[in-house]
């Protein structure tokens, strides 16, 4: 991991191919990497952005497609208000724009890799874009490992990647969603209307077949807080749970 | 290479000396952790003094709050790209800490070792000479668990990672042991004046 990172943490200027509006303060941006990596479900990409003055900004953004052969990687980026970074990509960047990245980057938030252990994902918001890329990692790679996701969001219209979810639900086996909208009843009866707590998560993962042998969980701070107690709770060893903070 | 588009949310002139390359102002204080917030009960509050693998000295909670103190208020700056200006911490210089285990220099470089099993590597030229302290306040009041309560160490001049949350022990090494990050992919020694983010930067 150290090796695969010291030699690939090199900037590298990337073509955006596409943009995709996800939800009204989300889009995905697919960049065409000018040096492709091989990277693990779970891991990040640092972006700069240089102004003709040469004043740079530097921003984490995990990525949300699958580890494959393709050369483009997906990154979902929520717009911020008064950010410096999230609102550029909104509001200015575009197809044919050239963004330098480098990667991948993060040791630690990483998909376990071969183990029938299930695993317990639970993200707020933008936080579920590692979390997707693992459960997209799973389905490719045909792993027979359980998962669940237990995602936050505001609205049914603010749930990131929703309907790639709701189709994973129906055709990949042993793969759990539970939605939690904070500010809209829930949808469907497996869903809930409030803030994620601990007898939330404990219900999901009581969906799975057998007990979770590791969590990872991300989204903002106190949402983290929540949702890695929540974890401790059901006994999982602190270790085996995985944080992944979006700073505030 | 310029980015299309971009122009920034440039800082103030005045402060753009205390701000290193690549990193942005913050007021904020964020929060960064690989795991849950340990939850530290007052009867497991110690701090382990080691050399190598031999324990020299170890002080309990009250020994330890009884050293003496010192205040810093520095700028620190974390790898994910936020500075905070004139953070103001308290707590006991490593100086003190060696001086009362009875100790100078032991060896050339330090782990400093937390209750979550996570660990940072820091030379001690890094951490003597009044450079770096075990905190125990933060703007006057008792440091937060999630920004490491009830104790962690402050080594302001390097990136924010080396200043280990719920530390409870420094162990004095012979050579530069990688820490838990540093394991992961971060660089041995991270000075944010040289953009040392990641292994070979
Ligand atoms: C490992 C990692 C992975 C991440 N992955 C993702 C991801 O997949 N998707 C994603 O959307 N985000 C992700 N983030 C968060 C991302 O890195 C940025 O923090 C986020 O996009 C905000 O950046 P920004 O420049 O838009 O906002 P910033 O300029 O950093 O500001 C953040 C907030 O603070 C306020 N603020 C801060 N300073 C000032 C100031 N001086 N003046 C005014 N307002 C201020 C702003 O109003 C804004 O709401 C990740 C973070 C990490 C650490």
């Amino acid at each position: 991991m150290t090796e695969a990172i010291a030699a690939t943490a090199r900037w590298q200027s990337c073509a955006i191919v596409e943009v995709a509006t996800r939800t009204s303060a989300i889009k995905s941006f697919f960049l065409r990497l000018s040096e492709p990596f091989d990277y693990t479900a779970g891991q990040h990409v640092d972006v700069r952005l240089t102004a003709p003055n040469g004043y740079t900004a530097m921003r984490s953004y995990s990525i949300a497609s699958a580890p494959s052969d393709s050369k483009v990687i997906e990154l979902a980026i929520e717009r911020l208000p008064d950010g410096e970074v999230s609102p550029f990509f909104h509001d200015v960047a575009q197809v044919g724009d050239t963004i330098e990245l480098r990667g991948p980057l993060g040791g630690h938030f990483l998909w376990p890799g071969p183990s029938n252990k299930p695993v317990l994902l639970i993200g707020a918001g933008s936080g579920v874009v590692p979390l997707m890329a693992m459960i997209r990692y799973r389905k490719a790679s045909g792993e027979p490992v359980p998962v669940a996701l237990l995602l936050s969001s505001r609205t049914w219209g603010d749930v990131l990647f929703r309907d790639e979810l709701l189709e994973l639900e129906r055709s990949l086996p042993d793969f759990v969603l539970a939605l939690a909208l904070t500010r809209e009843p829930a949808m469907r009866r497996t869903d809930f209307s409030r803030r994620i707590d601990g007898r939330m998560v404990a219900s999901v993962a009581g969906r799975l077949p057998v007990s979770p042998g590791c969590a990872f969980v991300c989204g903002s701070n106190a949402f983290v807080d929540i949702a890695a107690d929540a974890a401790l709770a059901l006994g999982l060893e602190a270790g085996a749970i995985k944080t992944e903070r979006y700073g505030a | 290479m310029v980015t299309r588009g971009f122009t920034g949310r440039q800082s103030g002139s005045e402060l753009s000396d205390r701000i290193p390359p690549g990193q942005h102002l913050v007021d904020n204080f964020p929060v960064l952790t690989a795991g849950p917030t340990p939850r530290i009960e007052p009867a497991d509050r110690t701090f382990t003094l080691k050399v190598g693998p031999r324990p020299v000295k170890a002080w309990s909670w009250s020994e330890f709050n009884a050293l003496p103190r010192t205040k810093m208020t520095r700028d620190i700056h974390c790898v994910t790209s936020w500075s905070k200006l004139n953070t103001a911490w308290e707590g006991v210089a490593v100086d003190d800490i060696l001086a009362d285990a009875g100790l100078t220099a032991p060896t050339p470089f330090a782990l400093a070792h937390c209750y979550d099993g996570y660990s940072t590597n820091v030379p001690l030229a890094d951490l003597a000479m009044g450079k770096a302290m075990v905190a125990l306040k933060y703007e006057g009041q008792p440091l937060p668990r999630d920004h490491g309560g009830p104790a962690r160490l402050l080594v302001p001049h390097l990136y924010f990672w080396k200043s280990a949350k719920w530390v409870n022990g420094l162990q004095f090494t012979e050579r530069d042991e990688a820490g838990f990050w540093e394991l992961r992919g971060y660089h041995m020694y991270g000075d944010p004046w040289k953009e040392q983010r990641y292994t070979n930067d």
